[in-house]
């Protein structure tokens, strides 16, 4: 990404915000500000960056959203005044909460999850539409409609620009870190080769989770969904191997972790832990943070992993949280142990013909020493899983076991 | 999740379409382009489309180097592939809902299957 990508991404929200608090309409003003994004990305490496970048971009959009107004109302009513419509002090009133109020009107409930994910890329993280259909590996068409329709729902709900009453906001920010979650294990593809074009959508995950952040500092679960990035990030260079194949966690070259990401993220978790309510994020950060202070895999502490699932389990039971409290079951309790708490997971329908359960069944029959069942079931996991690179994985596991 | 609906045909339906008066057959044109327009506005169609006779197939093999193409009909096929959805749903349910919309579900099959992907798990 060039540095002006990097400076229209980061000015993006500001902008629109700035439209939206002077004119209204999210929708015509989202439209605008993507306009004088695009107007910028062409004119700015050609021409220079403006001194006041952002100022630019605002009057560029407002004058996009004045003439999509006057080219509106020419035909309803010619006699409106347009006197209102000049372009506004490019320096805005910065509402603090504005950015919040960006991120959770993206996240509004009568939208469906990925038109939220498209919406939240392109309004708060500045992305054009193409970026982000490269980023999904879908067509650029599929991610402009799923915008115009999530804009049009918005508008049908009633939805203004400003923050939620205090008692729908906690179930509101849910849905925002759902949505920035989403957005990081979607591009936290195993495979390098074949995405040589895609947008890091880690990266522009992270990068949204600290905008949050400085928006809410004392929220313990934004803190915690940063770090759960930060410190899963961290292991990327170690998780692919230069062919492209996955390398699981217990056979990764930890000298690649990325020492700094670490750092930041059980810092961040540290500190949350310790003084801010417990919450599912940040219980899945404090695991992630226990594996990353592990000098080797036989160094893990599993008792301590076990005992965070464990409450995982209470606050925020999943069919996922099932699974890998399974695995650390049987990395405390020996296999056997694990094998028997994954025969009682499968009666969740969640879970039922899941591959992951075929995969854990695989790898706690591998620690059993049994080699012929392990095998099969990672046979039988290999052909569920619609990840390719799983299945190259779990073939091999297979190949290696015969 | 991107998902792909296949839609067959068999004589059965063949025959019914064949039967069709020319205003059926336009209304079943209509309720397709509809169909699309509903799912391009969702944004759930990637691509459609709709695929030629069966006897206008040709079946391409290489061996040793040497490529060989068969003409068809073939006759023995009694199902046949008839048109394409690849569809971008948020869950395989959602899927399975587009794909009973298509007319051919009342008459021939139809298919989806989940198309695999690069995102990858830690294992």
């Amino acid at each position: 990404m060039s540095d002006i990508d990097a400076l229209l991404r980061e000015l993006a929200p500001q902008v629109l915000t700035a439209v939206v608090r002077r004119y209204g309409g999210f929708d015509t003003a989202e439209d605008a500000v993507q306009e004088a994004l695009l107007a910028a990305a062409l004119q700015w490496p050609e021409e220079g960056v403006p001194d006041n970048p952002k100022a630019w971009l605002i009057t560029t959009a407002s004058r996009r959203r004045i003439e999509q107004w006057r080219s509106d109302s020419a035909r309803q009513r010619r006699e409106e005044n347009v006197a209102a419509l000049t372009p506004p002090d490019p320096e805005p009133v910065a509402g603090v909460d504005d950015t919040l109020t960006l991120f959770l009107l993206c996240c509004h409930p009568e939208l469906t999850r990925p038109s939220q994910v498209a919406l939240t890329l392109r309004a708060v993280g500045g992305l054009t539409t193409a970026e982000i259909a490269r980023g999904f590996l879908v067509p650029e068409a599929t991610i402009g409609q799923r915008i115009s329709r999530a804009k049009q729902k918005i508008k049908a709900a009633g939805a203004e620009f400003v923050l939620p009453p205090a008692a729908e906001r906690a179930e509101r920010m849910d849905a925002v870190l759902q949505v920035l979650y989403l957005i990081f294990t979607e591009g936290h593809t195993a495979s390098s080769g074949d995405a040589l074009n895609r947008v890091e959508l880690t990266a522009e995950a992270i990068r949204l989770a600290r905008i949050l952040r400085a928006e809410l500092p004392g929220d313990g679960e934004v803190i915690g969904l940063l770090a759960l990035m930060l410190l899963t990030d961290a292991r990327r260079p170690a998780r692919v191997s230069p062919d492209g194949a996955l390398i699981p966690l217990a056979e990764q070259d930890r000298s690649r972790w990325d020492a700094t990401a670490i750092a930041e993220g059980v810092s961040l978790i540290t500190a949350s832990l310790a003084t801010a309510p417990i919450g599912p994020y940040q219980l899945q950060a404090a695991i992630a943070a226990v594996h990353s202070e592990a000098r080797s895999a036989e160094d893990t502490d599993w008792a301590e992993i076990l005992t965070l699932y464990d409450l995982l389990r209470t606050i925020a039971p999943g069919p996922m949280v099932t699974l890998n409290r399974v695995v650390a079951v049987a990395m405390v309790h020996g296999p056997h142990a694990g094998l028997g708490e994954l025969a009682a997971a499968e009666s969740d329908p969640a879970l039922a013909s899941h591959h992951r359960v075929d995969a854990v069944r695989a790898h706690l029959l591998d620690l059993a020493g049994d080699t012929e069942a392990a095998r099969a079931a990672y046979l039988t996991a290999s052909r569920k899983t619609l990840s390719i690179p799983e299945r190259t994985y779990l073939e091999t596991r297979a190949a290696r076991l015969s | 999740m991107k998902y792909v609906v296949l839609i067959y045909g068999n004589p059965e339906s063949r025959q019914a379409w064949e039967g069709m008066s020319e205003e059926q057959r336009a209304a079943g044109l209509a309720y397709y382009q509809q169909l699309n327009d509903e799912l391009d506005a969702t944004g759930e169609r990637i691509v459609s489309e709709r695929l030629a006779m069966p006897e206008l197939t040709r079946q391409v093999s290489v061996r040793d180097g040497a490529m060989l193409t068969t003409d068809g009909p073939f006759a023995e096929a009694k199902e046949f592939l008839a048109g394409f959805y690849l569809l971008e749903c948020e869950n395989f349910d959602r899927a399975v809902e587009l794909a009973a919309k298509i007319p051919e579900a009342s008459f021939g099959v139809v298919e989806v299957r989940p198309v695999m992907g690069l995102y990858g798990t830690e294992m």
